[in-house]
């Protein structure tokens, strides 16, 4: 009987050179939590990053760690995922990996819902180039290594990863792990590209948007006159939002309205949980099994090419009868 | 001169009339009746109304390129004859649809003001005072036949024959310019009436309808008596040896399912398209039969076929960084684009060069820069794909010269990926992906599949018995580490574009980075010594050669008609093919080339090849031959080009300008 996988079965001994307090190691140890606790076999879990002090994670973490470019993490793990399906695939991408140079690959992954997570490190910052603005960060807002205020708009992850097409949409907050690490399970569970979002201090850099700010810093409750956190969790609500295609146009509409308002939602109450599931969606591994029957049994990793001698197996004649004269 | 050359035959109209299919039609005919074909294909980037022409050369003997003149110029339009008709071969025909005849130049639109211009002085009228006739007449005294086909009347007897509109049916202009030019030539017209049924598969009405117009033409072309002014025939060839007609971007495809390639990525874009769209219409693999029943036996899983997943990405970005996970997880993985996609795939090149992870690219080369001509030729990415990329890390570079070569180093680019742990870049050009040839076989077995040194998880699991760890970058002799594909049990390893220790993780210790910058980079060494010499280059040498010519890639063809044709005149010529550009292979070169007068044949501006010679021997050559206008080097160029250097009267450089 094979034994049981203990937490630090998921740990590397790799020295963790995060800033002290940096979210980041909230982030990590849920992700940890999560493999321990659903005892994935580290051989078949693939953690790919992209670029920045988010993109180590994979270094920290036992499992096939594919550390990538800048921005370019969700290509790496759609191939290596679509060439071996059997992979549990995650990507740990930052707010400027992933919604800034990434920002297409990002979009792209919702139209194909091939079946792995994201997990996005919204910290507002670019962290590991020492401050400057992210596209997650408000439009006037000037954090600490900011020249001026910042002149754009922010893009709001969770509106994106829904009009791209992502299947199942969350947001955590990286110092609440228990919860995060229950997304992440969801995630992980959900067949499809399953996006997280993680509110993620940055304590070097983000002096706004700071542990202390989401834990209730001066927002007061006027009843109880206690600091109240300024996040709160959907599934307390009563919330939730399931697309089947049992769903009817007008259950659809109410669904996707009362979505759209709880994305919204800023400042004070900033929802964290589960926004969004959409079940109706073949993942891409499925829409290639429709086309080629034998893409489950084995897919492109696992296909002998050669036989022992090394002769192609592959019968080309048949193709090249297209081309006889 | 023109009987060396074969015979050649020229189709011409406006883009989306039909050039191609007719062509396919004409093609089919003459390698039916038994000739050998060669056949080169020029458009414009748009998708319908500029010219668009195709040159088909067809002979007895094997060809393998193209000349800039015809026996036959097939046209339905009148600007295929405007733009064309300087360049008939004495005696040679000109087929004309009749209605055309006062067509002038200055009612063409799509003839550039340049050509409009020089075409204008040439004969001496202003455009709108020069017509078609009078091009004719030109044409006619220096010894062309010039035959009216009336198109229409052909049309509408089809039309009241069978009832389909007259308008539906202007679309088979290109079967009457075909079908014409083949009763010129005397052909057996049942020979079309199966090249017609093969070209259109299943499609009973249109093989109807293409062989009740073909009859018509037939009939109008003998009735006329022109098949007994033309004095050239086809007669039929005795053929028993099996011959197929294929294309580069074909011979890659067929190469790449033939070499287990299994996942291809692609962002549309010409001339590499269509390699990707071949591989999607083929995308379930056959096995087979002897060796999926002797596997059936080990395992289980190899009962099934195999398939392979074509991805269409985003951008080329997503292209080379999909396929590089795909062969992270143990999949032969490739990409093909041509320069603009090649220059967004930089970055990721770097990081599969810096990962050690297999992956191939076929880089079709057309003109830049930047969008350049896309739809035109050119060998100008050579010392990009050199050095594409920023720091230094180790890359392989072949480029093969012609549709076979195409088919067999497909599949050495991905040996080579997976022995040495590189990515590897496969160049080649548009002329090569879309010029079709004749090829006698294609061996599928003459290149076996070398997978390199890949642990499995029972190798893995005792060395975790050993109390070992399993290094991916592990330091070695040869600087090759062996592989473990990303999901194997047993083992873990980290990647990362950061420079880094055995294991993976990052490191900036001087002392690893030293030693694994000299681990990745000694694997170019460790290749220029495993791969022998008849792979980096081909070598033809003569007894006693007047010159020796030295090139690259799809310049093959010209040089290898050109050597023949030489050799009936008695003229030796040698010529080396340099087909692994990196590692380059210096010392053979250099072994080769010493105290020769050596010619560089090149198709870009500044002698790329040449260059890179001279950087790694040393050595210079005597004269340069390059060309860059888009269109390939022709025979009778080279030829021109090639003797004046044996004859000392080249200046150092000649320019190639030919082609339309
Ligand atoms: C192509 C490219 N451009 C720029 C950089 C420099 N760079 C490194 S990290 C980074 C920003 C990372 O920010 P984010 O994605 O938010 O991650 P964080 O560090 O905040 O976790 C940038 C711009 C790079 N590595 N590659
Ligand atoms: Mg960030």
């Amino acid at each position: 009987m094979e034994l049981k996988l203990k937490l630090t079965d998921y740990r590397t001994d790799v020295h963790n050179n995060w800033c002290p307090g940096c979210g980041d190691f909230g982030i990590l140890s849920s992700i940890q939590q999560a493999l321990f606790e659903m005892q994935l076999n580290p051989s078949k879990v693939a953690i790919i990053s992209g670029i920045g002090c988010s993109a180590k994670t994979p270094h920290y973490i036992n499992g096939y760690g594919i550390h990538t470019l800048h921005g370019r993490a969700i290509p790496y793990a759609t191939g290596l995922k679509l060439a071996n399906p059997e992979l549990e695939v995650i990507v740990t991408v930052g707010d400027g990996d992933g919604l800034g140079i990434g920002a297409g690959h990002f979009v792209h992954a919702g139209r194909r819902n091939v079946d792995f997570t994201v997990v996005l490190y919204n910290n507002e910052v670019y962290g590991l180039t020492k401050g400057q603005a992210a596209p997650t960060l408000n439009i006037g807002v000037k954090t600490k290594s900011l020249p001026k205020p910042n002149i754009n708009q922010a893009i709001n992850p969770i509106l994106l990863a829904f009009a791209a097409g992502y299947t199942f949409i969350a947001r955590g907050y990286a110092y609440e792990v228990k919860h995060l690490k229950e997304l992440i399970k969801q995630a992980i569970s959900h067949k499809g590209s399953a996006f997280v979002e993680v509110i993620q201090p940055c304590p070097t850099y983000n002096d706004i948007h700071t542990k202390e700010y989401w834990s209730g810093k001066g927002n007061i409750d006027p009843k109880t006159g206690k600091e109240v956190p300024r996040y709160y969790k959907l599934e307390e609500t009563g919330y939730e939002c399931i697309i089947t295609d049992e769903t009817t146009e007008e259950e659809y509409l109410n669904k996707i309205t009362n979505f759209i308002k709880k994305a919204y939602e800023s400042g004070n109450r900033v929802p964290i949980g589960v926004f969004y599931r959409d079940l109706r969606f073949a993942t891409y591994e499925e829409r290639l099994s429709s086309r080629m029957p034998t893409y489950k049994i084995s897919p492109p990793a696992k296909q002998e090419i050669a036989d022992k001698k090394g002769n192609l197996i592959t019968n080309i004649d048949k193709i090249l009868e297209e081309f006889a004269i | 001169m023109s009987k060396n050359f074969g015979y050649s035959w020229l189709i011409g109209g406006a883009q989306g009339t039909g050039i191609e299919r007719g062509a396919s039609i004409f093609i089919n005919s003459v390698a039916a009746a038994g000739y050998y074909v060669f056949g080169k294909r020029e458009y414009y980037s748009n998708i319908m109304g500029e010219h668009s022409y195709y040159y088909v050369r067809f002979d007895k003997k094997p060809i393998r390129s193209h000349v800039e003149r015809y026996n036959i110029l097939a046209a339905y339009d009148a600007e295929t004859i405007f733009r064309h008709s300087t360049e008939a071969l004495p005696e040679a025909a000109i087929i004309y649809n009749s209605l055309l005849k006062a067509v002038r130049l200055s009612e063409i639109p799509t003839i550039e003001k340049r050509l409009r211009n020089e075409i204008s002085k040439k004969f001496n009228l202003e455009p709108n005072k020069l017509n078609l006739s009078l091009i004719l007449e030109e044409a006619e005294k220096n010894g062309v036949k010039a035959f009216p086909v009336d198109y229409t009347e052909i049309l509408t007897t089809v039309s009241k024959k069978t009832g389909e509109s007259l308008s539906e049916l202007t679309i088979m202009n290109n079967i009457i310019a075909v079908a014409s030019s083949l009763a010129l030539l005397k052909l057996d017209f049942e020979v079309l009436v199966k090249a017609i049924s093969k070209t259109f598969g299943n499609r009973k009405r249109v093989i109807e309808l293409n062989t009740l117009v073909s009859e018509l033409a037939y009939n109008q072309v003998n009735s006329k008596g022109y098949s007994n002014e033309f004095n050239l025939s086809l007669p039929k060839l005795e053929n028993n040896s099996k011959r197929y007609i294929l294309n580069g971007n074909q011979a890659v495809a067929i190469g790449k399912l033939a070499a287990g390639c299994r996942f291809q990525t692609y962002y549309p874009i010409t001339p590499a398209t269509d390699e990707s769209n071949f591989l999607e219409a083929h995308e379930n693999i056959e096995i087979k039969e002897e060796i999926s029943n002797l596997i059936n036996e080990e395992k289980e899983f190899l009962k099934t076929e195999g398939s392979i997943v074509v991805m269409e990405t985003e951008d080329e970005i997503a292209a080379i960084t999909m396929a590089t996970g795909a062969a992270l997880a143990g999949a032969r993985a490739s990409t093909s684009t041509s320069g603009p996609g090649f220059s967004l795939m930089v970055e990721g090149l770097g990081w599969a060069g810096m990962n050690e992870v297999p992956v191939v690219i076929t880089l079709y080369q057309r003109g830049g820069p930047s969008t350049g001509m896309p739809t035109r030729n050119e060998q100008g990415d050579l010392r990009f794909a050199i050095h594409a990329g920023h720091g230094e890390f180790p890359r392989i570079v072949l480029a093969p010269g012609d549709v076979e070569e195409a088919f067999y180093d497909t599949i050495r680019a991905f040996n080579y990926a997976e022995r040495y742990q590189l990515p590897v870049i496969l160049m080649l050009d548009k002329f090569l992906a879309n010029s079709v040839k004749t090829i006698e076989k294609i061996e599928a077995n003459k290149v076996k599949i070398d997978r390199g040194t890949i642990l499995k998880e029972d190798e893995l699991l005792k060395l975790k018995q050993a109390g070992k760890e399993y290094k991916r970058f592990e330091f070695t002799e040869n600087g090759i580490s062996p592989r473990v594909f990303v999901g194997t049990n047993n083992a873990v390893f980290w990647n990362t574009g950061d420079e880094h220790d055995e294991l993976g993780h990052i490191t900036e210790d001087p002392i690893i980075r030293d030693k694994m910058m000299e681990k990745r980079m000694s694997k170019l060494l460790t290749a220029s010594k495993e791969i022998p010499m008849e792979e980096k280059l081909n070598y033809l040498p003569a007894t006693k050669p007047e010159i020796t010519i030295v090139s690259w890639g799809s310049n093959k063809g010209p040089i290898l008609d050109l050597i023949e044709l030489l050799k009936d005149e008695g003229i030796e010529v040698d010529y080396i093919q340099v087909r692994i550009l990196n590692p380059f292979p210096a010392n053979e070169l250099r072994g080769l080339l010493e105290g020769k007068r050596w010619v560089d044949v090149e198709s870009n501006y500044s002698a790329q090849l040449a260059g890179l010679i001279r950087e790694n021997t040393g050595l210079k050559p005597n004269y340069y031959i390059v060309k860059y206008n888009g269109r390939p080097i022709s025979l009778d160029e080279l030829y021109i080009a090639v003797k004046r250097t044996i004859t000392s009267e080249a200046p150092t450089r000649q320019v190639l300008r030919s082609g339309a």
